[in-house]
C-alpha cells in the first residue's frame, strides 16, 4: 500500500493517467463508460425514492394548492378545476373562518418560536458551559441524562407530559405542596400576556380595553394578537425546550472543546473574571454554533406537529393550533385539500424567509462586531503596558476565526 | 478549570479584587465546581423525574396513580397495566413497528452507502448535479411534505399498504451525506489494489470498502433505527387502516381515545414505557454513535 494517503481527487487523476497494457485511449474510454454506468446505478435507488416521494409530490401539491380538488379520485382528473390563487387568498386576504384559523395558528406559532428558540439556546449553552469544567466528575452521566429525551419518541414524551400536567398530576401536586394552585393546564386557553397584564393591573382580562378589542388586523382583534401563548401552549413549550436542549447542548459542548485554552487563560491572567472572559473569548468563538443552533431552532419550531397531534389537537379554543397541524386537519379531516396545500407552501415560505433573514442579521452583526472589537483593541493597545498582548488576541483574532469558519 | 491549573504559579494577578485574593483562587475553583454540581443535580432531577414517574406509574393501580402522582413507589405493585395492554391492539402496533423499522433500517444502510460511495468515489458524469440535488432535498422542511406524500401514495395506489409505510423512508438525504463524507476519508489505495486485481466497481464497494466503513454504518444504522421507530407524521399520512398502525400512531390514539380520559394513566405510561425501551437500550450501548451522528447530521448545512 502507499505510504502517503493522497486525497481522492489526486488519486483519481493518477488512476486515469496510469499506463495500461490494453492501451491508454481504449482503456480510459472503457473506464469512464463503466464509471458512468456504475455511478448512475449506485445513485439510482436514492434518486428514484427521493424523486417519486419528494420532488413529484411537491409538484403535485403545488397543483392541488391552485385547484379545487376535494380529495376524491385523482387530482389530475378532468373534473378538477384550476382556481388560480383563490386558496392563497382565502388564507391571507379574504375574510372568513379559514383566514382567522390560519392567522390564529400563525400567532400561536410566533409566540411558540419566540419562547422556545431563545430558551433552548440559552439552556443548552448554560448546561454545556457548566459541563465543560475539567474538574467535574460523572460528566458522562449528566450528558446522557440531558440528551436522553432527544432520542426518545415525541409521542412517548407527550404521553408522559399529559400525565404530569393533568389536573391532579405531578406538577399541580408539587405546586400545591408550596402553596400554589396550578391551572388545569390542557383546558386553559387564557393567554399568558392577558394574564400577566391583568395581574399587573394594566387591563381587565374579562373586559379587554376597547381600543384593542375593536381593532381588527387580518381577521383577529389586536387583543387576540397580543394574547401571548395560552397556558396549554406553554406546556408544549416547556416540553419542547426540555426535549431539545440536550441536542443543542452537545453541539455547544463540541464547540467549547475547540476554544483555545491559552486564549482563555491569557484573558484570565489579564484580570478578566469568569463572566468577562466568557463574554470576550468564549462567546465570540461560539458564534457559528449559536447561529447553527438558532437556525435549526427556527426551522424546527415552525414545524411543530407531533406534540399538538398527541396532546391537544389544536385546543383549547384553538390556542395550540399551529400551521402544520392546521394544514393536516384541513386536508385529512375537512377534505379542504387546496387550502391545506396552500398553507403548507406559505409555511415553507415563512421558514425560508426567516432563516435567510436570520442568517443575514447574524452575518451583519459578525462584521460589525469585528470592526468594533478591532477598534476597542486598538484603543486598549495604545493605553496598555507593553508586552501584554493577551486581550489584543482576545479582541481581534478570536472573532475572526469565529466569523470565518462558517 | 483554568483557575485550578494555572493559579498556583500565578503571582496574584487579581490585584484589584482583594476578596478573591484573600480566599485564594483554589477555593474559588472549588466554589465554582460546587455550584456546577448543584446546577447539574437540579437539572438532572428535572430530566430524570418524569421518566421515573412514568416507570413507577405503569406499575400502579389507576386510583393510586392519580391519588399520589409524585410518588415513585408503586403500592400496591401491579402489572395489570401491561396485561391490559396485551389485550389491546398494542402487540400488533409493536409488531408493525418492528417490521417497518427493520426494513427501513436495512434499506437506508444499503442505499445510503451505495449513493454515498458513488458521490464520494465514482467519477461519473452528472455527479455534481446529483450531489446538489441531495443537498437541496436536505433543505426541504419535512412537515410540508405531509399532504404531498399522501397525494403521491394515493395516486400510485399504495395508500393503506405496507409498502406505503416503508418505501418513502428507504432513503434519507442526511444519511447519504454522512456516508459520502465517510467514504471520502477512506484511502483510495485500497480500492486501487483491488481494481488491479480485476474487481468490478460493485465488488470493490461490497467486499473492500464497505467492511472498512463499520463506524459510519453503525451510525447510519442507529440513526435510521431511532428515526423510523419514532416516526409519526409519515405513518399518519400513509394509511388510516388500524391494522397498519405503528407504535407511535397507536399509542397516540390510545391517549386521545377512550383510555385517555379518566384514570387510565398506568396503561398509557406502560405503553409509552414499552415503546421507549428499544431506543433506550440502543442509546445506552451506542451512545457515542448517536452523538457523532447527531452533530454530523446537524452540521450538514
Amino acid at each position: 500500500m502507499s505510504v502517503v494517503r493522497p486525497p481522492a481527487e489526486a488519486t483519481a487523476a493518477v488512476r486515469t493517467s496510469r499506463p495500461d497494457p490494453v492501451g491508454p485511449a481504449r482503456r480510459s474510454r472503457g473506464r469512464s463508460g463503466e464509471q458512468n454506468l456504475a455511478g448512475w446505478l449506485f445513485v439510482a435507488p436514492t434518486l428514484l425514492v427521493l424523486g417519486v416521494f419528494l420532488v413529484v409530490p411537491i409538484v403535485m401539491a403545488l397543483w392541488v394548492s391552485v385547484s379545487d380538488w376535494s380529495g376524491r379520485g385523482s387530482p389530475f382528473a378532468g373534473t378538477v378545476g384550476f382556481v388560480g390563487l383563490d386558496n392563497y387568498a382565502r388564507l391571507l386576504t379574504e375574510e372568513g373562518l379559514t383566514r382567522s384559523d390560519f392567522m390564529t395558528s400563525l400567532r400561536n406559532n410566533v409566540y411558540y418560536v419566540l419562547l422556545v428558540v431563545p430558551l433552548q439556546t440559552v439552556f443548552a449553552l448554560f448546561l454545556a458551559s457548566v459541563l465543560n469544567n475539567q474538574l467535574l466528575k460523572a460528566k458522562g452521566f449528566f450528558r446522557t441524562t440531558f440528551y436522553f429525551p432527544s432520542v426518545t419518541s415525541s409521542v412517548a414524551i407527550s404521553v408522559i407530559f399529559l400525565f404530569l400536567f393533568s389536573g391532579s398530576g405531578a406538577v399541580n401536586t408539587a405546586l400545591r405542596a408550596v402553596g400554589l394552585d396550578g391551572p388545569t393546564w390542557f383546558n386553559d386557553a387564557r393567554g399568558l400576556l392577558h394574564v400577566i397584564g391583568d395581574g399587573l393591573g394594566l387591563w381587565d382580562a374579562a373586559a379587554p380595553p376597547a381600543a384593542l378589542a375593536d381593532t381588527s388586523v387580518l381577521g383577529l382583534s389586536a387583543w387576540q394578537w397580543l394574547a401571548g401563548p395560552s397556558v396549554a401552549l406553554s406546556v408544549i413549550i416547556m416540553l419542547v425546550v426540555w426535549t431539545t436542549t440536550g441536542t443543542f447542548m452537545l453541539m455547544f459542548l463540541a464547540a467549547l472543546q475547540d476554544v483555545p485554552l491559552e486564549v482563555e487563560e491569557a484573558a484570565r491572567v489579564d484580570g478578566a473574571n469568569r463572566w468577562q472572559s466568557f463574554r470576550a473569548v468564549t462567546l465570540p468563538h461560539l458564534r457559528p454554533t449559536v447561529l447553527l443552533v438558532v437556525t435549526l431552532g427556527i426551522i424546527g419550531t415552525w414545524q411543530v406537529f407531533d406534540q399538538v397531534y398527541v396532546m391537544t389537537q389544536g385546543g383549547p379554543s384553538k390556542t395550540t393550533l399551529t400551521p402544520a397541524y392546521l394544514s393536516y386537519s384541513y386536508a385529512f379531516e375537512n377534505q379542504q385539500w387546496g387550502v391545506a396545500a396552500a398553507m403548507a407552501f406559505v409555511l415553507f415560505l415563512i421558514i425560508v424567509a426567516l432563516t435567510s433573514v436570520q442568517r443575514w442579521v447574524f452575518r451583519d452583526k459578525d462584521a460589525a462586531q469585528l470592526r468594533r472589537q478591532v477598534r476597542q483593541a486598538e484603543k486598549r493597545r495604545s493605553a496598555r503596558r507593553p508586552g501584554d498582548d493577551a486581550l489584543a488576541v482576545a479582541g481581534t483574532d478570536v472573532p475572526t476565526t469565529g466569523g470565518g469558519s462558517r | 478549570m483554568s483557575t485550578a491549573t494555572t493559579s498556583p504559579a500565578r503571582p496574584a494577578p487579581a490585584a484589584g479584587r482583594p476578596a478573591t485574593r484573600r480566599r485564594g483562587p483554589g477555593n474559588r475553583a472549588l466554589l465554582v465546581l460546587f455550584l456546577g454540581y448543584a446546577v447539574l443535580v437540579v437539572f438532572s432531577v428535572v430530566y430524570l423525574y418524569p421518566f421515573l414517574i412514568q416507570v413507577a406509574t405503569s406499575f400502579k393501580e389507576p386510583a393510586a396513580a392519580t391519588r399520589d402522582p409524585l410518588s415513585l413507589v408503586a403500592d400496591p405493585f401491579t402489572t395489570a397495566a401491561f396485561q391490559r395492554l396485551t389485550e389491546t391492539r398494542f402487540p400488533l402496533w409493536f409488531a408493525n413497528s418492528v417490521v417497518v423499522t427493520l426494513v427501513v433500517t436495512a434499506g437506508r444502510v444499503f442505499f445510503n452507502s451505495l449513493a454515498g460511495y458513488a458521490l464520494a468515489r465514482i467519477r461519473f458524469r452528472g455527479r455534481e448535479a446529483v450531489f446538489s440535488a441531495v443537498l437541496a432535498v436536505l433543505a426541504v422542511p419535512g412537515i410540508i411534505l405531509l399532504i404531498p406524500k399522501f397525494l403521491v401514495l394515493n395516486q400510485l395506489g399504495m395508500y393503506n399498504t405496507y409498502p406505503a409505510l416503508v418505501v418513502p423512508l428507504l432513503v434519507d438525504a442526511a444519511g447519504v451525506f454522512i456516508m459520502k463524507q465517510f467514504f471520502e476519508s477512506v484511502p483510495a489505495s485500497v480500492e486501487e489494489a483491488a481494481r488491479i486485481d480485476g474487481a468490478g466497481t460493485f465488488r470493490i464497494f461490497w467486499s473492500v470498502v464497505l467492511p472498512m466503513a463499520r463506524p459510519a454504518l453503525i451510525t447510519i444504522t442507529i440513526l435510521s433505527f431511532q428515526g423510523s421507530w419514532n416516526e409519526l407524521p409519515h405513518f399518519i399520512v400513509a394509511s388510516n387502516d388500524p391494522d397498519l398502525a405503528t407504535l407511535t400512531k397507536g399509542v397516540a390514539s390510545l391517549v386521545s381515545g377512550q383510555l385517555g380520559s379518566g384514570n387510565q394513566y398506568p396503561i398509557s405510561m406502560a405503553a409509552a414505557l414499552v415503546m421507549t425501551i428499544p431506543v433506550a437500550l440502543v442509546f445506552v450501548f451506542f451512545q457515542r454513535y448517536f452523538v457523532r451522528g447527531g452533530t454530523a447530521g446537524a452540521e450538514k448545512g
